[in-house]
């Protein structure tokens, strides 16, 4: 049901908050890069500018056309938005913007039940968790929470960004990296 | 091959692809990761180059002066206050006649201190003699460095290829890297007709008399105003010799077109848009927007500012309606230089023929303000609409 939201969407805004150093425009850049193979020949993305420090709330705007894209202004409102900690919920209008019925995914420890949906559609996993059962070091969760994206939209093929994980990290535990997407997407619960 | 990354990066594999000798830099946000990435492919040995670490923008040109008095292929590139802190040397590169690049991440100026993108920092340099190309997008960026060094070393005058902080050099898009050999087709090495020799020591530039007379071979040698006159003149021709670049890199590479403007929508438009950098392709949006609305909107975005592209611009003009001038940056006490410089073009082409275009200023994003598409838009169709304002008008001014 739900992977059927995104079939014929030409144009995807997605906005990542994450905080400074938890690797969101990497995050980003992968989903770009598969997006771009896939036949999405318009990417943007485009970070927080000059104000990233180390733990503090960032945001990074990822836009995703079948054309090139002209508008590199920052995006107002997301179909998607990926939270790398439940905390900025509270810290940070994350959902600003959001369109009626897009979709949140969100790295939490909480149960899914945990959350009022307010028409939106949620995706959770634990992925600070699940990235540790892949054998990554505690923190590392810009690779799991792909597969969190993954399993709630279907714009793009999973094996397409298992690939890209890999790549990124060729350098650096790619299996661990690619494992903790393939985990996330098998528990992320989703629901709307 | 197309990659994605982002502005800086477009810049230093622009700058390696062209087998640049001397590189010298001071780091400056939003400039420091293109100093960053040359100094990595420097070290890694993937680039055979000198990178120069200096104490200051003023020796990074000093620097690049030296290496290309001596024959070598040199870059630099700074934003804003370090741009303002080279101007001695800026101006000195080009009355020297060196064909050196640098890049200009245009960052708003001091005071007050701010990090974000406005284009008053270049700006303020177009008085220096160096030619000026501004950016769009990062195929733009990459191509304008390759087109660069060949131009700069063709008519001996420095080139500052520009493009917006943070709007481009922070932001990932794809882009064609083009491959070495092309490259190595279109550009040739570096081969001046002069180059320092410790073998045969020479003085450069030393004080130059107001008259012409004999030099040390006894022949008449020219006056500083000659020198500067040549360097007036000899920048006009560049147009011409831009457009051959750009015929060249067309037949190269398969893609490029107008070397001086980017219309978009033009053709049939009464209203044209006209603006530099980034902010041409939002406004491509705007012009889509109001496209839809039934109004006749275009956009022109200036690739050279310096020299200034008066008769294409004064040809693509004429006979609109109006035209909308879209600034980052402001000659203080008056308007928009581009407004200025624009109407001027356009005064000394059409006067008189009936089909001068009424002209407004926009200001906008000064010091990083967010330029929102819907507010660009609305702007763009009251100045359309509206009566035309003897101020410029500033998008978002909350005073």
């Amino acid at each position: 049901m739900l992977s059927k939201t995104f079939m014929n969407k030409d144009f995807i805004e997605i906005r990542w908050h994450g905080r400074g150093g938890q690797g969101a425009i990497t995050a980003a850049k992968i989903v770009a890069e598969a997006a771009f193979i896939s036949g999405y020949s318009g990417v943007v993305m485009a970070p927080t500018f000059g104000t990233e420090r180390r733990g503090a709330p960032v945001m990074t705007s990822l836009k995703i056309s079948r054309h090139k894209i002209y508008d590199l202004s920052a995006i107002e409102t997301p179909d998607i938005i990926v939270v790398f900690d439940h905390l900025l919920l509270d810290e940070a209008d994350v959902t600003h913007g959001l369109k009626p019925g897009g979709i949140i995914i969100l790295n939490t420890p909480k149960a899914f039940e945990t959350y009022s949906l307010n028409g939106y559609i949620l995706a959770t996993a634990d992925i600070t968790a699940i990235s540790v059962e892949a054998g990554l070091p505690h923190g590392i969760i810009n690779t799991g929470i792909i597969g969190s994206l993954a399993k709630a939209t279907n714009f793009l093929k999973f094996d397409m960004l298992i690939k890209g994980i890999e790549e990124e990290f060729r350098t650096r535990n790619p299996e661990k990296n690619s494992l903790a997407a393939r985990i996330a997407y098998e528990r992320t619960v989703t629901g709307g | 091959m197309h990659i994605i990354e982002n502005g800086n990066v477009a810049a230093a594999l622009g700058v390696m692809l062209c087998r640049v000798n001397v590189i010298a830099a001071y780091p400056i946000t939003p400039q420091t990761p293109l100093t960053e990435k040359l100094s990595e492919y420097v070290e890694s040995g993937e680039m055979k180059a000198e990178y120069i670490p200096v104490e200051s923008e003023h020796s990074a040109l000093a620097v690049c002066i030296a290496a290309s008095s001596a024959g070598g292929r040199s870059f630099t590139a700074t934003s804003a206050n370090g741009l303002l802190y080279m101007h001695e040397q800026v101006q000195w590169a080009a009355g020297a006649r060196l064909p050196i690049v640098m890049c200009v991440v245009n960052r708003a100026v001091g005071a007050p201190w701010n990090v974000w993108n406005d284009q008053q920092d270049s700006i303020s340099q177009r008085d220096t003699g160096w030619i000026q190309i501004y950016c769009a997008d990062h195929q733009q960026i990459i191509d304008s460095i390759i087109k660069a060094y060949w131009l700069a070393e063709k008519v001996s005058i420095p080139i500052m290829v520009c493009y917006d902080g943070y709007i481009l050099s922070h932001t990932y898009m794809p882009f064609d890297v083009p491959d070495q050999k092309k490259v190595d087709d279109f550009l040739p090495p570096f081969n001046p007709d002069y180059a320092l020799n410790p073998h045969e020591p020479a003085n450069l530039n030393t004080v130059t008399l107001p008259d012409v007379r004999l030099d040390v071979r006894g022949e008449l040698a020219h006056g500083y105003m000659e020198i500067r006159y040549l360097l007036h003149e000899e920048m006009r021709k560049s147009l011409t010799v831009a457009a051959e670049a750009e015929k060249r890199f067309v037949d190269i590479f398969g893609r490029g077109g107008d070397p001086y403007i980017e219309p978009y929508l033009c053709d049939d438009a009464e209203y044209v848009a006209v603006g530099l950098g980034s902010l041409t392709y939002q406004l491509r949006v705007c012009v889509d927007t109001l496209r839809k609305e039934g109004i006749k909107a275009g956009v022109m975005g200036i690739r050279f500012y310096r020299p200034f592209p008066d008769i294409a611009l004064a040809n693509a003009l004429k006979g609109k309606k109006g035209v909308i001038v879209f600034e980052k940056a402001l000659s203080y006490g008056y308007e928009g230089a581009l407004v200025s410089d624009l109407k001027s073009a356009l005064y000394e082409h059409l006067a008189g023929t009936g089909t001068l275009p009424v002209v407004q200023n926009i200001i906008a994003g000064i010091g990083g303000r967010k330029i929102r598409t819907e507010d660009l838009t609305q702007n763009l169709r009251t100045a359309i609409k509206g009566q035309v304002t003897y101020e410029p008008v500033w998008i978002g001014l909350e005073i």
